[in-house]
């Protein structure tokens, strides 16, 4: 069986999106963008905040807010059980084993830095390598040049094919006994390419190496299952899941995370200090050095809560079903390529329109009320790869509507009347 | 927010298809390549100095309708003109693009269309790019970036 919820299974057995009320959850779609309505496409990048998040961090710092694990008076308890109880909500998320298995970080790149510091520094060395795909966002791929630069060993990289996928047997290919770790993201931000990571994964662990997924793009647009991906560390980024920024997790097998060294050190990652030596507080709290992003948390919890109660798979197959439709309507539009033409894709489309630059064509939409990215959405090497400087991306969340799509056909009008 | 027309005026819509001294410069004295790492445009300004006077420029690249209009309009404006003149036509555009006082000084000629990206902060790079890499031509640098 499928790991991964595809949106094309998803998309016949769910029931639709009350968009409308969605959308009232969200009070910045209410403001106007130039005087026109919001059409929000950014989702890739950072998504909106529904009221229930906005709310959870009001009451968090207005109603019971202390520092956590440590004063033994009533707020510091009630704070503490509202920031553990969200490791709850994220082992759920990803249906993880065990609490212990959710570690709080600052987002997906700090994760990746956590496990690259911490699991995969000490057991490489020279001629080691590392092995990525064609279609890493800079945060997977930079962590992991530094830790080639300083232990000697090669970070491998696995070739997309030009529709964006990666190639299996290559990557297969790729993998020897020299490889000591793997690191995939699951949907490419720039392409929308959803990875078949758990054949991924498999092939890894038949050459004993671990596998971390990048989810950043992933969680809440399809529903993720750790256990069944069988991958070994995941995480993903608060904001991206309607939740606030500064704050992510990263899931790991805890028999890993147990013999892994600390991150950095500090206070709330100690069992027993002294001058001489320290001894280490067990997962998760040995990664968590520091007053974390208490209030992050909470809201990471409320964000959890609303995707979950509304459910993955409806998003997923909302979202397929307005992908479907933009990448129609779009292709029609003269001029227009999309960028990353993949059989299995997510909400995010790339797209070329003659030989407009895109930040052209995001100030041109920004003055309809669209906002869409333009750039190289920190994945150079894709665009090297397509041989662009950058593209032009809308991406979808769940308060997006076939309606946005129109705006944003409409407006690229204006930007042919303008350019071309 | 402005119009859109305020930002991409006819001139600079012109200049955009159809760029001015887009072109290699040989021999050239000076050269440099101009990289804005934000949106990935890219410049190389080449000119050739004689008696400190610009006798000859042009620029080959890839950018916005921005970045290419400037660099264009840059070209047309300096040629035949002293290296000191564009130091201090690069003083004058910096502070129109960069200053919401600033009034355009009749010296900027055609270059004054550009004022509009004031209004639009994450545009102003693109609008000096060609006139920073310039600068680091005339200052015997190779590169610039517009961080």
């Amino acid at each position: 069986m499928s790991t991964v919820v595809t949106p094309m299974q998803a998309r016949d057995a769910v029931t639709p999106l009350a968009v409308d009320q969605l959308r009232a959850d969200f009070p910045i779609l209410a403001r106007p963008m130039n005087g026109k309505r919001l059409v929000f496409l950014d989702n890739a990048a950072s998504a909106q905040k529904p009221e229930a998040v906005i709310r959870a961090i009001d009451e968090c710092y207005g109603e019971y807010y202390a520092n956590i694990h440590r004063g033994v008076y009533q707020l510091s308890q009630r704070s503490t059980q509202a920031y553990e109880a969200v490791r709850g909500k994220v082992r759920a998320l990803l249906n993880g084993a065990d609490d212990r298995e959710v570690v709080f970080v600052r987002g997906a790149t700090e994760a990746i830095n956590l496990v690259a510091h911490s699991y995969v520094r000490p057991r490489l060395g020279p001629g080691d390598e590392i092995l990525i795909t064609g279609m890493e966002h800079h945060s997977n791929i930079v962590p992991w040049q530094l830790l080639c630069e300083e232990t000697g060993a090669t970070l491998v990289v696995s070739p997309i094919t030009d529709r964006g996928e990666v190639d299996l047997e290559d990557f297969r290919s790729r993998l020897t006994v020299r490889t000591k770790f793997v690191s995939i993201v699951h949907v490419s931000n720039a392409l929308g390419t959803v990875n078949p990571v758990q054949e991924m994964i498999a092939a890894a662990h038949g050459f004993g190496v671990a596998v971390l997924v990048d989810g950043a793009q992933s969680v809440p647009h399809l529903s993720v299952d750790v256990a069944d991906l069988g991958c070994d560390f995941y995480c993903f980024s608060g904001h991206k899941i309607y939740g606030p920024s500064g704050v992510g997790a990263l899931w790991g097998r805890l028999d890993l995370l147990r013999e892994m060294r600390p991150y950095q050190g500090g206070g709330e990652m100690i069992r027993y200090v002294t001058f001489e030596r320290s001894e280490f507080a067990e997962p998760p709290q040995r990664f968590e050095a520091g007053t974390p992003n208490i209030a992050g948390v909470v809201g990471l919890g409320a964000a959890i809560d609303y995707v979950c109660a509304i459910g993955t798979e409806r998003i997923a197959a909302h979202e397929h079903a307005l992908l479907e439709y933009a990448t129609a309507r779009l292709s029609e539009v003269e001029g227009v390529r999309i960028i990353g033409t993949a059989a299995v894709k997510a909400g995010v489309i790339s797209f070329l329109m003659g030989r407009v630059h895109p930040h052209d064509i995001g100030t041109v939409l920004d003055l309809e009320g669209v906002a869409i990215r333009a750039g190289h959405h920190c994945a150079q090497p894709v665009m090297q790869r397509y041989g662009v400087p950058a593209t032009a991306r809308a991406s979808f969340g769940l308060y997006n509507t076939c309606d946005d799509v129109d705006v944003l056909v409409r407006a690229l009008d204006k930007v042919r009347e303008l350019f071309i | 927010m402005s119009d859109l027309r305020d930002l991409y005026q006819e001139v600079i819509l012109d200049h955009n298809k159809h760029p001015r001294n887009f072109r290699s410069v040989e021999p050239h004295s000076h050269q440099a390549d101009g990289y804005n790492p934000l949106c990935g445009d890219r410049v190389t300004i080449q000119l050739s100095v004689e008696g400190g006077v610009i006798a000859h420029i042009g620029f080959q690249g890839d950018g916005c309708a921005i970045s290419t209009a400037s660099a264009s309009l840059m070209t047309e404006a300096l040629e035949g003109r002293t290296v000191e003149e564009a130091q201090a036509l690069f003083d004058q555009f910096h502070d129109l693009v960069t200053r919401d006082d600033a009034y355009p000084e009749a010296a900027l000629g055609k270059i004054a269309v550009l004022a509009g990206v004031r209004d639009y902060p994450m545009r102003v790079k693109c609008a000096t790019l060609a006139w920073h890499t310039l600068h680091a031509a005339l200052a015997e640098k190779d590169e610039v970036s517009t961080e």
